[in-house]
C-alpha cells in the first residue's frame, strides 16, 4: 500500500483531481468556452486537412517571415487573454464597493492581476516586439534570413512553450497570486505553499531562453549580414532601435534568469536566498529584478521608437529629421537604462544619497527621449502628411506619450514617490507609457507592415474605428487612476468600504476598459473585412505607402529568399534613392540561392521542455527526469545533423521573378 | 535644404550600383554569437557573485569561511584547472596543423583535468554536507554553493560537449564546421576558466580573510 | 559530408585567431604567477590589514583576468570587426553596475533598515 502510494507520488507529484478548479464557476465557465472554441478549431484544421501543411510551412519553418508572423499570432492570441483579464478587474473593482463583494473573490482576484501583468509584458508586448524585429530586420538590411534561422525557430516555440504553461494554470491548479514580479517572501514557500509562484517561474524561465536566444540571433544579424556599403550610420531607425534592444536583451535577461532561478533554489530546495531567517535578504531579490526590470522596459519601447520614426518619414514623404540624434538618443538610453533601477523602490528605506542619484538619473533619462519627440515634430513640420492609420497611431502615441513621461518625471522624483509609490497613480503612469507608447507603436507597425507580409493593406475604416476606441478607450480608462492614485486608493485591491465619490472613477475606468474591448474587436473586424476584401486593397508594387527604407524594395509578401540579388546600399533610405535613380530591377542572370533547410528540432525541443517545466510545478520527478534525459538527448542528436542547407534552384528564383514582373506590368 | 528632393552626395549619379551581382555570402556570426552568449552568461555570473557579496558574511550563527575553506585544496583545483586551459590550447594548436589524432589526444587530457575538477570539487561539498555545513544552513552557504555549483555545472555542460565533440571529430574530421564547434569551446572553456578567478578569489581568498 | 558546401572553401575556419605555441606558454606563466602570488599572499599572512591584502588579490585577479583574456581567449580590437571587444567592454561595464550598484544599495538598506544587524564589513 505504502508502496504503491509512493509510486502515484513519484508519477503524479502534488498533482490531483482537486487541482482542477471546479468551484469556481468563473473559471469553469471559461474552460467550457476554451475548450469549445479549441475543439471546434481543432476540427476544423483536421477538416480541412491542413494540419501537414502547418507543419511542413510554418512550425517548422526557419523563415524569419514565417516565424515573425507566428510570433505576431501568439501575441495577438495572448491579448485576447490578458485583456480578459484586465476587463474582469475593471468590472470587479467598479462593482465590489460596501456591501457587494462583487463577482471575484480575493483568491482568485490576485491570480488575475498576476496574470494580466506577466501575460501582457511577456508573452504580448515580448512577442509582437520580436515577431515584428523578426520580419522587418532582415528585409531592412538586404539580407535573406536571420544569422542563425534554426535558433530562431527554436526562439518562438521556447517562448511559445512559456505561454503554454501559463495557459495550463488557468485550467490545471492555479497561478501565482503574487503579482507580475513575485516578490518574496510572499512567493516564497512558507507564504505561497501552491503551485502558482511555480508556474510562474518555470513558464518565465523557458520563455526566457527563447528571449535570450532570439535577442542574441538578432543583434549578430544586424551586425553581420547587412548589405554591402550599409555602415551603421546608413542603418534605418527602426534597425537601430532594434540594435540597442537586443542589446539591452542580451545583457538584461540573464540577471532576470539568475533572480528567478535563486527563487527557484529556495522553493525547491529550501535555501536561504530570500528568507526572511537564517541571514536571507529579500531585498536583495526586489534590488536584482529591477536591474533587469528596468532595462525591460526599454526593450519593448525602442522598437516602438524606431517604428514611429518609420512611420513618421515615410507618411511626411521627407527623410527623418536628426537621423544622428536620434540614433544617439537611443544608445544614451541604452546605457542609462541600467542606472535607474532604483527608482522603483525609493520607498524601502536606501537613504538620502542613494534616492537622489537614482532620482537625478531617472531625470536624466527623460532628455532623450524628450530628444526623439521633436525629432519627430520637426520631421513632420512642413512635410506633405498622409493620415493614413499608423500616422493616427503615431500622433495619438506622441500626445499620450508625452502625458505619461510627464507623471513618470513626476514619480521621479523621490518624495513624490513616497507619496505616490504603489498607488493607482502609478498604475496609470506605466499604462500610460506602455499603452499609450509600445502598443500604439506595435499597430503602428502592423498597419504599416502588414501589406509587406500579406500582400494587401488592411481596411482604413476599421482601422480609423479601432484606433479612436483605443485611444478614447485608454483616456476614460487610465485618467481616473490619475485622480484615484491622488486619493490615496493603493494598486491590487478587490474590495472596497462604500465611497460614492471612489466608486464613480472607477466606473468610468471601467466603461473606459469597455471602449477599449471595442477597439480589439475593430481590429480583428479589420483582420477580416481586409481578407475578404483582398483583391481591391492588393498590393502589387511591393511599395504602397512610398517607403523609404530596402524592406520596399522587396515584393509583398517577399519571396523566401527576400532579394534576388543584394541590395548594394549608398546612403541612409536606400530604397529612396534606388527610386531617385530610377532603379530598374535586374529581369535574368539570376543565380541559385543558399538557403537554410527546415527542421523539426525546434519545436519538439520546445515541446519536452514544456513537459519538463509542467513536470516540475508538479513535482513529478520520474516525469522530470526522463523528459530532461530526452531534451538532453534530443538536443545533442541535432548537432549531429550537418546537412542543413540547399540551393534554390536559379529555375526557381527566375519563375518567381517573372512573377513579379508580370505583378509589376498590372500595376497602371 | 530641400527634404524631398535626393542630391547625390558623391560621384557620377549613373555610375551607382545597386545589387550585387555576384554570389554575395555574408560571414557567419557563430563566433560572435557564442562570445555574445558568454557575455551574457557572465552577467548570470555578476548576479551570483553580486548575491555573494551582499549575503557572504551572514553566516546566521553557522559556520563561516574561514573555518569551512581548505585553501590548499581550492589551489589544487585551480591548477587542475589552469592546466586544462593550457592543454586545451595545445588541441587549438594541432587542430591548426591539421592533425586530428593530436587534438583529440588533448581535448581527452582537457577532458581528464575538468572531470578532476569536478571531482574535487564533489569531495569538497560532501566534506561540507557532512559537516552540517548544506546551502540550507545559512544564506552565506546558500550564495556559496549557488555560485560555486553553477560554475560546476558549467564545467560539467563543458565535458559533455566535449566529448561529443570528440566523437564528432572522429567521425567527421576537421571540417570547418567541426573546427567552428572547437573554437566555441575554446572559448567557452577558457571563459569558465576567467570566472574561477573571480570564484577563487572573491569567495575562498576573501572569504577566510578575518 | 564530403559533398557539403562548405568543403568547396578553403578547410579553414576564415574567423578564427590565429594562436601560438609561444601566446599560450606566455599567459600559462602569467597566470600562474597571478595565481600562486594571491594564494600566498592569503595563506601565509603577507600583509597585516585585511584591507590590504583584499585590495592586493582583487587587482591581481583582475590582472589575471586581462592576461587570459589577451592570451587564451584571443582578445582585441580587430577580431570580429572589433565587435567582439565592444560586446566585452560593455559587459564589464554592466557588470560593474550589477557588483556595485547591488553593494551600494544593500549596504544603505542594511544601514537603514536593519541597523542591529551589521557587522558586514564589505559595504
Amino acid at each position: 500500500m505504502l508502496e504503491q502510494l509512493d509510486l502515484t507520488q513519484l508519477i503524479f507529484g502534488r498533482l490531483s483531481w482537486d487541482a482542477i478548479p471546479l468551484h469556481d464557476p468563473v473559471i469553469v465557465a471559461t474552460f467550457v468556452v476554451v475548450a469549445i472554441g479549441g475543439a471546434a478549431l481543432l476540427g476544423a484544421l483536421t477538416y480541412y486537412r491542413v494540419w501537414g501543411y502547418l507543419w511542413k510551412e510554418w512550425f517548422t519553418s526557419i523563415d524569419h517571415k514565417k516565424i515573425g508572423i507566428m510570433y505576431m499570432v501568439l501575441g495577438l492570441v495572448m491579448l485576447l487573454r490578458g485583456f480578459a483579464d484586465a476587463i474582469m478587474m475593471r468590472i470587479q473593482q467598479a462593482w465590489a464597493f460596501g456591501d457587494a463583494t462583487g463577482y471575484l473573490p480575493p483568491d482568485h482576484y490576485d491570480q488575475i492581476f498576476t496574470a494580466h501583468g506577466v501575460i501582457m509584458i511577456f508573452f504580448v508586448a515580448m512577442p509582437l516586439i520580436t515577431g515584428i524585429m523578426n520580419y522587418i530586420i532582415p528585409l531592412q538590411i538586404g539580407a535573406r534570413d536571420v544569422a542563425f534561422p534554426f535558433l530562431n525557430n527554436f526562439s518562438f516555440w521556447m517562448t511559445a512553450s512559456g505561454a503554454a504553461l501559463v495557459m495550463a494554470s488557468l485550467f490545471i491548479g492555479e497561478f501565482a497570486k503574487t503579482g507580475w514580479l513575485a516578490y518574496p517572501p510572499l512567493s516564497g514557500i512558507m507564504e505561497s505553499p501552491g503551485v502558482g509562484v511555480d508556474y510562474y517561474l518555470w513558464a518565465l524561465q523557458i520563455a526566457g531562453v527563447g528571449t535570450l536566444l532570439s535577442g542574441i540571433n538578432l543583434l549578430v544579424t544586424i551586425v553581420k549580414m547587412r548589405a554591402p556599403g550599409m555602415n551603421l550610420m546608413k542603418m534605418p531607425v527602426f534597425t537601430w532601435t532594434s540594435l540597442c534592444t537586443n542589446v539591452l536583451i542580451v545583457a538584461a535577461f540573464p540577471v532576470l534568469t539568475a533572480v528567478l532561478g535563486m527563487l527557484l533554489l529556495d522553493r525547491y530546495l529550501g535555501t536561504a536566498f530570500f528568507t526572511n531567517d537564517l541571514g536571507g535578504n529579500v531585498m536583495m531579490y526586489i534590488n536584482l529584478i529591477w536591474i533587469w526590470g528596468h532595462p525591460e522596459v526599454y526593450i519593448l519601447i525602442l522598437p516602438a521608437f524606431g517604428i514611429f520614426s518609420e512611420v513618421v518619414s515615410t507618411y511626411s514623404g521627407k527623410r527623418l529629421f536628426g537621423y544622428a540624434s536620434m540614433v544617439y538618443a537611443t544608445v544614451v538610453i541604452t546605457v542609462l537604462s541600467y542606472m535607474v533601477w532604483l527608482h522603483h523602490f525609493f520607498t524601502m528605506g536606501s537613504g538620502a544619497s542613494v534616492n537622489s542619484f537614482f532620482g537625478i538619473t531617472t531625470m536624466i533619462i527623460s532628455i532623450p527621449t524628450g530628444a526623439k519627440i521633436f525629432n519627430w515634430l520637426f520631421t513632420m513640420y512642413r512635410g506633405r502628411i498622409r493620415f493614413e492609420v499608423p500616422m493616427l497611431w503615431t500622433i495619438g502615441f506622441i500626445i499620450t506619450f508625452v502625458i505619461g513621461g510627464m507623471t513618470g518625471v513626476l514619480l521621479a522624483v523621490p518624495p513624490a514617490d513616497f507619496v505616490l509609490h504603489n498607488s493607482l497613480f502609478l498604475v496609470a503612469h506605466f499604462h500610460n507609457v506602455i499603452i499609450g507608447g509600445v502598443l500604439f507603436g506595435l499597430f503602428a507597425g502592423i498597419t504599416y507592415w502588414y501589406p509587406k507580409a500579406f500582400g494587401y493593406k488592411l481596411d482604413p475604416f476599421w482601422g480609423k474605428m479601432s484606433f479612436w476606441f483605443w485611444t478614447i478607450g485608454f483616456y476614460f480608462a487610465f485618467m481616473p487612476l490619475y485622480v484615484l492614485g491622488l486619493m490615496g486608493v493603493t494598486r491590487r485591491m478587490s474590495q472596497f468600504e462604500e465611497d460614492a465619490a471612489m466608486q464613480f472613477w472607477f466606473q468610468v475606468a471601467a466603461f473606459g476598459a469597455f471602449l477599449i474591448a471595442l477597439g480589439i474587436l475593430f481590429f480583428i473586424v479589420q483582420l477580416v473585412v481586409s481578407h475578404r476584401r483582398r483583391d481591391q486593397l492588393r498590393d502589387t508594387t511591393g511599395d504602397p505607402w512610398d517607403g523609404r527604407t530596402l524592406e520596399w524594395a522587396t515584393s509583398s509578401p517577399p519571396p523566401q529568399y527576400n532579394f534576388a540579388f543584394t541590395p548594394r546600399v549608398h546612403d541612409l533610405d536606400a530604397w529612396w534613392q534606388m527610386k531617385q535613380h530610377k532603379y530598374r530591377r535586374p529581369e535574368q542572370g539570376f543565380k541559385a540561392i543558399h538557403m537554410p533547410k527546415n527542421t523539426a528540432a525546434g519545436i519538439i525541443l520546445a515541446g519536452i521542455s514544456t513537459v519538463l517545466g509542467f513536470a516540475l510545478v508538479w513535482h513529478m520527478w520520474l516525469l522530470a527526469g526522463v523528459s530532461f534525459a530526452a531534451l538532453l538527448a534530443v538536443a545533442i542528436g541535432h548537432t549531429f545533423n550537418y546537412d542543413r542547407d540547399y540551393h534554390i534552384p536559379a529555375e526557381e528564383v527566375e519563375r518567381v521573378e517573372a512573377e513579379r514582373t508580370r505583378m509589376l506590368a498590372s500595376h497602371v | 535644404m530641400s527634404e524631398t528632393t535626393y542630391t547625390p552626395e558623391s560621384g557620377d549619379v549613373e555610375a551607382l550600383e545597386f545589387h550585387v551581382t555576384e554570389d554575395h555570402h555574408p560571414e557567419t556570426g557563430t563566433l560572435l554569437g557564442f562570445w555574445l552568449y558568454l557575455m551574457s552568461d557572465c552577467l548570470i555570473f555578476a548576479c551570483l557573485f553580486a548575491t555573494y557579496g551582499v549575503l557572504g558574511r551572514s553566516y546566521a550563527g553557522g559556520p563561516t569561511g574561514a573555518e569551512l575553506f581548505d585553501l590548499p585544496l581550492v589551489a589544487i583545483n585551480t591548477s587542475f584547472l589552469l592546466l586544462s586551459s593550457i592543454t586545451y590550447g595545445f588541441a587549438m594548436l594541432e587542430t591548426q596543423r591539421k592533425r586530428v589524432g593530436a587534438t583529440i589526444g588533448w581535448l581527452a587530457v582537457t577532458g581528464l583535468l575538468g572531470v578532476a575538477f569536478l571531482g574535487l570539487e564533489l569531495y569538497e561539498f560532501a566534506h561540507l554536507l557532512n559537516e552540517g555545513a548544506g546551502p540550507q544552513r545559512s544564506a552565506f552557504l546558500t550564495s556559496f554553493f549557488a555560485l560555486v555549483g553553477t560554475h560546476g555545472l558549467h564545467v560539467l555542460f563543458g565535458i559533455i560537449w566535449l566529448v561529443v565533440l570528440v566523437v564528432q571529430l572522429r567521425k567527421h574530421g576537421l571540417i570547418v564546421e567541426n573546427q567552428r564547434r572547437l573554437f566555441c569551446l575554446s572559448m567557452f572553456w577558457h571563459f569558465l576558466d576567467v570566472v574561477w578567478i573571480g570564484v577563487f578569489t572573491f569567495v575562498y581568498l576573501m572569504g577566510v580573510l578575518p | 559530408m564530403s559533398d557539403h558546401h562548405d568543403a568547396a572553401h578553403d578547410d579553414v575556419l576564415p574567423d578564427a585567431p590565429h594562436s601560438t605555441f609561444k601566446g599560450y606558454m606566455t599567459g600559462f606563466v602569467l597566470a600562474v604567477v597571478l595565481t600562486v602570488i594571491p594564494f600566498w599572499v592569503v595563506m601565509a599572512d603577507v600583509f597585516e590589514s585585511t584591507g590590504v591584502t583584499a585590495l592586493v588579490i582583487l587587482s591581481l585577479a583582475a590582472v589575471q583576468i586581462v592576461v587570459h583574456m589577451i592570451y587564451f581567449l584571443h582578445m582585441n580590437f580587430r577580431s570580429q570587426g572589433g565587435w567582439n571587444m565592444l560586446a566585452l567592454i560593455f559587459t564589464a561595464v554592466i557588470v560593474f553596475i550589477t557588483l556595485a550598484g547591488s553593494l551600494w544599495v544593500m549596504y544603505h538598506l542594511n544601514v537603514n533598515m536593519m541597523p542591529g544587524m551589521m557587522q558586514d564589513p564589505w559595504g
